[in-house]
């Protein structure tokens, strides 16, 4: 493990930067973190957490995939990518890296995607330990550990000082980058923080809701369950929930016709929205229940049912937040998986 | 805050309901952290008295669900409506959005609601409860004691500007009756006006840069009532699931404003649910400024079936000449 006093992290991002860019939670003119890319005077918020999590920085809303010209009757294709560039993301919460793994799942098994595949690549997760969770968080449901986040260097930061452990050969890389900014140190201090955060986790008032009742093999047990229609009564069909998660992974490819050729771009998607997953045939959710349903059975019972039991949702508290109507999933959760409070 | 107590719109609610008058309750129930409330329409006492709330963070216009809730529901609803909401209540009438006789509106006086993005910010995260009394109670898992907060310095931001507190309709009117404000409402789209162009320019796009296109603004909006949106479109053309550049980030909002504009009650639900908090009520602002200044005051919603001024032609309306010579002076 290595520190260094929280004054030189300027130095540090400073040193990173030399080498390629890097990310960092900062507050915007709305006062609310985000990812900014660092430059000088760029400071790391004091915040919890982003609006919108980083799951854009491998899976952005919106990505040009390549451009057609057409001429007479030839047609030419045009390669837009751009994600070649090494980065950091420095920062990320323990239920955002968890992110990551389930974005995996699903983007990097067979067929590979390999616009995500490239980002991932080139991205080195600097995760940063929680010690100040609110009433929203309950990544602990998800079997998540705030105080011991993974990514490529796991960092804690103590009131005077931030300490470095890198977990993969990319962040050994990291750590060289900022070698010379950095000393050894011992664990106590973070193992003292991580003691006290772990005490604050309890007191949480999420900290009892388990999964025990959903997991693969579920559908037919909450398909038709009749609370989805009181759940879904007031869902205003916006797609904020989708837009905030971290782990909401569904996108739409479309042709934009731009007078001289056509770009082909990807765009995340939303099954709160009325055309999701529109066919040829037409809807198969033509109802805001339905398309509720799908949002949190997807996370609670099919995203388990094909990933060896894990599930779609890390408990980053951010549709919490901002849902308009403030239903999510710890309500759903709770409402068809017996009251456990 | 709230003068008018939960318990008072309970008894109301019951009395409505046992006596045949409604078959349907639509309020405010509660949520997991006090603050946390979400509108739901309430279909016998048992759900009513379990978990009806009514506190501070009570901020959602149930105007539009009537649209949705007045055919689904046999009978009628009672709707619980804030002063502002009221507004909103008589536009969807003027605009033949719903069936009056299906519902029973119950006028309710409102001091004002909590944004908890305020109240986290004196007292912290880690809320654990929210007592709402005369001063709001805050505890949380961090400290040891309450803190308690003057509902006043935590309001809405579009609470803080409110411009009436009178209702505008009902059925029956819970508590005082209070007044059309006058309200200091135009002051920020004053200071918008008086940029020059390009600081105007950069004011939004630094704000709607952050849109992520979640469409919470449109579809919460009383005003946005189209059955089916043509951003949302497909056959459209201008169908779009996100912001794809800077362009289309602004045409959104600003088609959105226009299509609005002079239908508007400025009920702030925008702003209120924006995830990214982006002033969207400016822009409608700004509309009601401008028609009010080009054609005489005019307040959307006020009552029903007023014709608001772009929809309706007078031979005094200002010349186009004149409109565009404003722009020199102080637009």
């Amino acid at each position: 493990m290595r520190k260094c006093s929280l004054d030189k992290l300027q130095s540090v991002f400073a040193a990173v930067n030399e080498k390629m860019p890097i990310y960092l939670p900062a507050n915007g003119s709305d006062g609310k973190a985000v990812y900014t890319k660092w430059a000088e005077g760029v400071e790391l918020s004091d915040s919890l957490n982003t609006v919108r999590s980083p799951k854009d920085f491998f899976f952005p809303q919106t990505e040009n995939m390549m451009e057609f010209k057409t001429e007479g009757k030839t047609i030419e294709i045009i390669d837009v990518r751009d994600e070649k560039e090494d980065f950091v993301i420095f920062g990320v919460r323990a239920c955002d890296v968890k992110s990551f793994e389930i974005l995996d799942r699903v983007f990097l098994t067979d067929p590979v995607d390999s616009f995500y595949a490239s980002r991932r690549e080139h991205g080195i997760i600097v995760a940063m330990a929680c010690t100040k969770p609110s009433e929203t968080c309950f990544c602990q449901t998800f079997g998540i550990d705030a105080t011991e986040p993974m990514g490529d260097v796991s960092a804690w930061k103590t009131d005077k000082e931030i300490f470095f452990k890198a977990n993969t050969e990319k962040g050994e890389a990291f750590m060289k980058a900022i070698e010379a900014l950095t000393e050894d140190a011992d664990t106590k201090e973070v193992e003292a923080q991580k003691e006290a955060t772990k005490k604050i986790l309890k007191k949480l008032p999420l900290a009892e809701l388990d999964t025990k009742a959903f997991g693969g093999g579920k559908t037919s047990e909450f398909f038709n369950h009749p609370a989805w229609a009181e759940l879904s009564e007031s869902c205003l069909g916006c797609g904020t929930c989708t837009f905030v998660c971290p782990t909401c992974q569904c996108y739409d490819i479309k042709d934009f016709n731009t007078g001289k050729g056509v770009i082909r771009f990807r765009c995340w998607d939303s099954c709160m929205y009325s055309d999701f997953t529109r066919m040829a045939h037409g809807n198969n959710r033509n109802s805001q229940k339905e398309r509720f349903r799908q949002r949190f059975m997807h996370k609670l019972v099919y995203y388990p049912e094909n990933n060896e039991g894990i599930f779609g949702c890390v408990g980053c508290g951010r549709c919490l937040s901002k849902c308009p109507i403030s239903m999510n999933i710890v309500k759903v959760m709770k409402k068809i998986g017996g009251e456990t409070k | 805050m709230q003068k008018i107590t939960k318990n008072q719109l309970l008894d109301k609610a019951a009395e409505l309901l046992d006596n045949g008058t409604v078959t349907a309750v639509l309020g405010w129930q509660k949520g997991e952290f006090d603050y946390d409330v979400t509108p739901a329409l309430f279909e016998n006492k048992e759900e009513l008295f379990a978990n009806f709330v009514w506190n501070d963070f009570c901020g959602a216009n149930f105007s539009k669900y009537l649209i949705k809730h007045t055919r689904k529901v046999e009978g009628k609803i009672l709707v619980f409506l804030k002063p502002c909401d009221t507004y909103s209540f008589n536009q969807l009438l003027t605009e033949h959005r719903f069936d009056r006789e299906k519902v029973y509106a119950v006028g309710i006086p409102c001091e004002g609601m909590a944004d908890i993005d305020k109240v986290k910010a004196i007292v912290g995260d880690g809320i654990s409860s929210i007592d709402c009394g005369e001063k709001i109670k805050v505890t949380t898992i961090y400290a040891d004691a309450a803190v308690e907060i003057d509902g006043k310095d935590v309001l809405e931001g579009r609470c803080e500007s409110c411009k009436s507190k009178k209702h505008v309709a009902y059925d029956e009117l819970l508590g005082e009756e209070g007044d059309v404000l006058d309200s200091n409402r135009f002051d920020e789209v004053a200071r918008l006006e008086a940029m020059t162009p390009d600081e105007r320019f950069a004011f939004w796009q630094n704000e709607l840069s952050r849109c992520i296109r979640c469409n919470a603004c449109r579809d919460v909006c009383p005003a946005c009532t189209c059955e089916k949106c043509v951003f949302g479109n497909p056959k459209s053309g201008v169908e779009n699931k996100s912001p794809a550049n800077s362009f289309e980030e602004k045409m959104f909002h600003i088609i959105r404003a226009f299509h609005v504009a002079g239908r508007c009650t400025d009920c702030g639900e925008c702003s209120r649910v924006c995830p990214q908090n982006i002033p969207l009520h400016l822009l409608n602002r700004k509309f009601i400024k401008d028609m009010n200044e080009c054609y005489g005051e005019y307040q959307a919603g006020a009552e029903v079936g007023s014709r608001a001024p772009l929809v309706n032609y007078t031979t005094e309306d200002l010349e186009p000449g004149e409109v565009f010579d404003r722009r020199d002076t102080d637009a």
